[in-house]
C-alpha cells in the first residue's frame, strides 16, 4: 500500500493504533548480544507452548521480537506486558513457566527477576538501576518494536517528523537543526545545522547524504543497536535531511561486522520503497530520494569521512587532504553531508519536538541526549542513554551498577582509541563534546570501558597504540614512525625489558606526535599514552624501575602471592596453576613457592575470597 | 592446501556469471561485487578479478588495489568457516589474549592462517560490537560469549563440518 500524501500517513497509523489490541504478549530481546544468549530459541518456545495450551498466537498471545533492550548483561530478556515484567538470562526450558504464572495467572517467576546490588527484587524495567536512571530518547523504540516491520514504526509516530519537515520549506529546515545545537554523535561534535547549510550553499546538480555506520571503535555498538533495533529513524532522518540539502541520493555504510544491521536496514528500505516514503514524489510533495546499502570491507579508516566516501566509490578507503570540505565536493566531488547513525536518528526528535524542547535536554553546549555504551569490566554492560552532562560517576555506578564482581575501580576509558583514560578523582565530570578534552580525554562517539584493578594502564596503552599503529595509513612520518617507536617502548615495559627513563622518552614522543601529525588520527593518537602517564604515572615506575606489574597482567613481571588472613584453603588456586607453585592442605592457609611462579595469572581470578595477588619478584627494589 | 577452483568453469565452481549480473557495471559496486565473489569462492581468484574489470570497464590494477586493500577480502583460499576472535577493548581487559592463544594452539595456524584441511581460518577483529558478552569469538555468523580457553576445544568440535 503506498502513501500517496500525508494524510494516508496519519490514517493509517490511527488504524493501526486502533487495531493494536492491548492483550497479553511478551517483547523478546533480539538484539546481537541475546541472540547470542539464545533468544530465538525462547521465541520458538513461547510459540509452541502456547500453541500446546490452546492460545491463539497473535489474538490470545503474542511473542514479538524486538531490537537491543540495552541490558546485555543480564540477556536474554524477555518483558511481559501489560505490567513490563522484566525477566533476565532466560532459557527455553523457564518459557513453560512464565506463560504459566504471568502471562495466564499474573504471578512473577521471582528466580527470573533482577536483584538490584541490595538484593531488592525489581519487577520491572522502571524499577530497575539500570533503566530508572535512563531517558532514552533516541532510543526509545529500541526493544519496544519489531524493527522488521515498518507497520510498528508507523503506529508509534514514525515518519511523521518527515511530513512535518516536508510541509516546511528547506532552508527552515536546515534554521530548525541549526537552532537545535544538534553536533554530530559519531565523535567529532562538529554541528549538524553548519554542516547541512555549507551543503545547502554549495553549488553542483547532484547532492548527496550518507549515513556512517562504520562503527570503528572499539567497545562501541549503539550504532549497530539502532541500525538493527530501529532502522527505520535512520531512514526518516536521511530522508529529512535529504529534503533540507536537497539530496536526491543517500547511501548507508555500514561496517561488515554487522550482517544484522544490514538486513534490517535492507528490509526497512524495501518496505519504505512499497509504501512510496522512498521513490518518486514521496508523500505528494514533490521530492524524489532513494536509499542504497554499502557494506564496509573492514578497514577502520573508512569510518573516517573521506575515507568512507572513496570506500562507496569503489576505491581503497585512503583518506585525503581536506582543503575543501566534503559539504562542497564530497562524494564523487559533488556536495554529500555525511552523518553519523546516531545523529540521523536524532533529527526525527528534532523535527518533532521543535528546537526549543531539544535544547531542553542535556547542556548549554552539548544539548540533547547521548547513548553511551558501558563495557568492560562494569557489572551491568549494555546501552544506556541519559542527557549530555551527566556524570561519569552516574552512569558507570548509577546505571552501570559499578564493577563487575569483586574488582575496584581504577579507570574509565572514553572516546575510542585516541580517547583517553579517567582515574576515580574525575568521576564527578560531566560528560558532553567539551569538557572530557579539557582532562585529556574525550567523549567520542559514545563507547566507556571500565576497568579495575586487575587492568594494567601500561598495557593498556600498548593495547590501543598497537591497534592505531595497524590503522595508521603510514602517510605522513609522525604518526608511522613514531606510533612505532612508542609501541616498541611500551612493549618493552609489558615484557620485563624497561629501562629507567622510558616514561619520560613515551611523554617527549607523544607531544611531539600530536603536535606534528597531518590527520586528526594522530593527532589524537598518543591520548591513550599521554592520558594514562599523567594519571597513572606510578605504574609506568614500577614498569620500568622494578619490572613489576601490580595488576598482575604483564606476564612475567609479579609472582602471586596468598593473603594468609584471607585463605581458606580451598585448593581452587592450587588446581589451575600449571606449575605446581601453590601447595597446602585443604582447608589450610595454602601458599605459593616464588621461584616457580612463572607469573602467569592463572591463579589470580580463581579465588573467591581475594586472597591472591600480584607481588614483586624477589631481587626486584620496590 | 584448502580445495579451490583451479578454473572458473569447473562444474563444482560457483556461478560467476551470476554474481556480476547482480551488480550493475559500474565501479561503485567493484566492492560489493569483490564480496559476492569473496563469499561464494571463500577468495578473489584471479581470472576473477579479470573478468570483474572487464565487467566494471575499469583496468585490472584497480580492481586488484581494492581486492588488497580491504581486510574482508583475501587473494588465498579461506577455510570453509572463519573463526573471528574479537580483540576490541572490552575483550582484552576480559581475558581475550588467552581465548586467541588458546585457538592458536588449537588450530596449530597463527592469525591470518588456514588449517591444512581447509576447515578453519582464524582472525582477529577489532570489534564484533557484542561487548557484553565478552570475550567473544565468532565462527562464521555464530557468536560464541564469555569464552575461555577451556571452552575453545568444544566450540571448534562443535563447528567442525564432519560431512566434508
Amino acid at each position: 500500500m503506498r502513501f500517496e500524501n500525508l494524510e494516508d500517513l496519519e490514517h493509517r497509523r490511527r488504524e493501526l493504533e486502533a487495531r493494536r489490541a492491548e492483550g497479553a504478549r511478551v517483547r523478546i530481546c533480539a538484539g546481537t548480544g541475546c541472540l547470542a544468549g539464545g533468544s530465538a530459541h525462547v521465541k520458538a518456545a513461547f510459540e509452541t507452548e502456547a500453541a500446546r495450551r490452546g492460545l491463539t498466537l497473535g489474538v490470545d498471545f503474542r511473542a514479538e521480537t524486538t531490537g537491543c533492550h540495552g541490558f546485555c548483561e543480564e540477556g536474554p530478556l524477555v518483558v511481559v506486558e501489560p505490567g513490563g515484567i522484566l525477566y533476565r538470562r532466560v532459557q527455553p526450558g523457564d518459557v513453560a513457566e512464565i506463560l504459566e504464572s504471568t502471562v495466564l495467572g499474573g504471578i512473577p517467576v521471582e528466580r527470573l527477576l533482577y536483584r538490584d546490588a541490595s538484593g531488592k527484587v525489581c519487577l520491572s524495567e522502571k524499577e530497575t538501576p539500570f533503566y530508572a536512571g535512563q531517558d532514552r530518547q533516541v532510543l526509545h523504540r529500541c526493544g519496544h518494536i519489531d524493527p522488521k516491520e515498518i507497520d510498528d514504526y508507523i503506529r508509534t509516530g514514525g515518519y511523521r517528523a518527515l511530513g512535518t519537515a516536508l510541509s516546511m520549506e528547506p532552508e527552515e529546515v536546515v534554521r530548525t537543526v541549526v537552532a537545535s545545537g544538534l553536533r554530530g554523535r559519531g565523535g567529532g561534535g562538529f554541528p549538524t545545522g553548519a554542516k547541512w547549510e555549507s551543503c545547502r550553499r554549495a553549488s553542483g546538480t547532484h547532492r548527496f547524504v550518507i549515513a556512517n555506520g562504520d562503527e570503528g571503535d572499539p567497545g562501541a555498538f549503539m550504532d549497530r543497536s539502532l541500525m538493527e533495533g530501529d532502522p527505520h529513524s535512520v531512514l526518516e532522518g536521511m530522508l529529512i535531511g535529504a529534503h533540507a540539502v536537497g539530496a536526491r541520493k543517500g547511501f548507508l555504510y555500514v561496517r561488515a561486522e554487522y550482517p544484522l544491521a544490514v538486513e534490517h536496514l535492507g528490509r526497512a528500505i524495501a518496505q519504505a520503497r512499497e509504501r512510496g516514503l522512498l521513490g518518486r514524489n514521496i508523500l505528494g510533495s514533490g521530492m524524489d530520494f532513494d536509499l542504497e546499502i554499502c557494506r564496509g570491507g573492514g578497514a577502520f579508516v573508512c569510518g573516517e569521512s573521506s575515507a568512507l566516501m572513496a570506500s562507496i566509490e569503489g576505491r581503497a578507503g585512503e583518506p585525503r587532504v581536506k582543503y575543501i570540505r566534503s559539504t562542497e565536493r564530497g562524494l564523487w566531488n559533488c556536495p554529500t553531508v555525511l552523518n553519523n547513525v546516531e545523529t540521523w536518528a536524532n533529527v526525527p526528535l528534532v523535527l518533532l519536538r521543535g528546537e526549543k524542547a531539544y535544547r531542553s535536554k542535556g547542556t548549554s553546549g552539548s544539548p540533547g541526549t547521548k547513548v553511551f555504551s558501558l563495557v568492560g569490566k562494569v557489572r551491568h554492560s549494555g546501552l544506556v542513554e541519559v542527557p549530555m552532562g551527566t556524570s561519569l560517576r552516574e552512569i558507570v555506578f548509577g546505571l552501570g551498577g559499578g564493577v563487575l564482581g569483586r574488582g575496584r575501580f581504577k579507570a574509565v576509558q572514553t572516546g575510542g582509541p585516541s580517547g583517553g583514560c579517567l582515574p576515580e578523582e574525575k568521576l564527578d565530570l560531566p560528560v558532553d563534546f567539551d569538557r572530557l578534552v579539557e582532562e585529556g580525554s574525550m567523549m567520542g562517539s559514545g563507547g566507556m570501558i571500565v576497568m579495575d584493578q586487575r587492568t594494567c594502564m601500561v598495557d593498556v596503552a600498548r593495547y590501543f597504540i598497537g591497534f592505531l599503529a595497524e590503522e595508521s595509513c603510514g602517510k605522513c612520518v609522525p604518526c608511522r614512525e613514531g606510533l612505532q617507536a612508542i609501541l616498541a617502548i611500551l612493549r618493552d615495559l609489558t615484557e620485563g625489558r624497561g629501562r629507567p627513563g622510558d616514561a619520560r622518552r613515551l611523554e617527549e614522543m607523544g607531544r611531539a606526535l600530536s603536535d606534528t601529525a597531518l590527520c586528526a588520527l594522530g593527532q589524537t593518537a598518543a591520548n591513550p599514552v599521554l592520558s594514562t602517564l599523567r594519571f597513572f604515572s606510578e605504574e609506568y615506575r614500577e614498569h620500568e624501575e622494578n619490572h613489576f606489574c601490580r595488576a598482575g597482567v604483564c606476564r612475567g613481571l609479579y609472582v602471586s602471592r596468598i593473603a594468609r588472613e584471607s585463605c581458606v584453603g580451598c585448593g581452587a588456586c592450587k588446581r589451575t596453576c600449571p606449575t605446581g607453585a601453590i601447595s597446602g592442605e585443604t582447608k589450610k592457609v595454602h601458599s605459593v613457592d616464588p621461584t616457580s611462579c612463572i607469573g602467569c595469572g592463572a591463579c589470580l581470578d580463581t579465588c573467591a575470597f581475594g586472597a591472591l595477588a600480584a607481588a614483586p619478584r624477589e631481587g626486584t627494589t620496590r | 592446501m584448502p580445495r579451490s577452483c583451479d578454473t572458473l568453469s569447473a562444474p563444482s565452481c560457483p556461478d560467476l556469471d551470476a554474481i556480476l549480473a547482480r551488480h550493475p557495471a559500474h565501479p561503485r559496486y567493484l566492492l560489493a561485487a569483490l564480496q559476492d565473489i569473496q563469499a561464494a569462492f571463500r577468495h578473489i581468484p584471479r581470472e576473477a578479478m579479470v573478468r570483474v574489470a572487464a565487467h566494471m570497464g575499469i583496468p585490472e590494477s584497480r580492481v586488484y588495489g581494492v581486492a588488497t586493500f580491504y581486510k574482508a577480502l583475501s587473494l588465498v583460499p579461506k577455510g570453509r568457516k572463519t573463526v573471528k576472535v574479537c580483540m576490541g577493548t572490552a575483550c582484552h581487559l576480559r581475558g581475550a589474549p588467552g581465548v586467541l592463544e588458546a585457538l592458536e594452539n588449537a588450530l596449530g595456524i597463527a592469525p591470518g592462517d588456514t588449517t591444512e584441511d581447509g576447515a578453519f581460518s582464524l582472525e582477529t577483529v577489532n570489534c564484533l560490537g557484542a561487548c557484553a558478552l565478552a570475550p567473544v569469538v565468532m565462527v562464521e555468523d555464530t557468536p560464541y560469549g564469555a569464552m575461555t580457553p577451556a571452552r575453545v576445544a568444544s566450540m571448534l568440535e562443535k563447528e567442525r563440518d564432519h560431512a566434508v
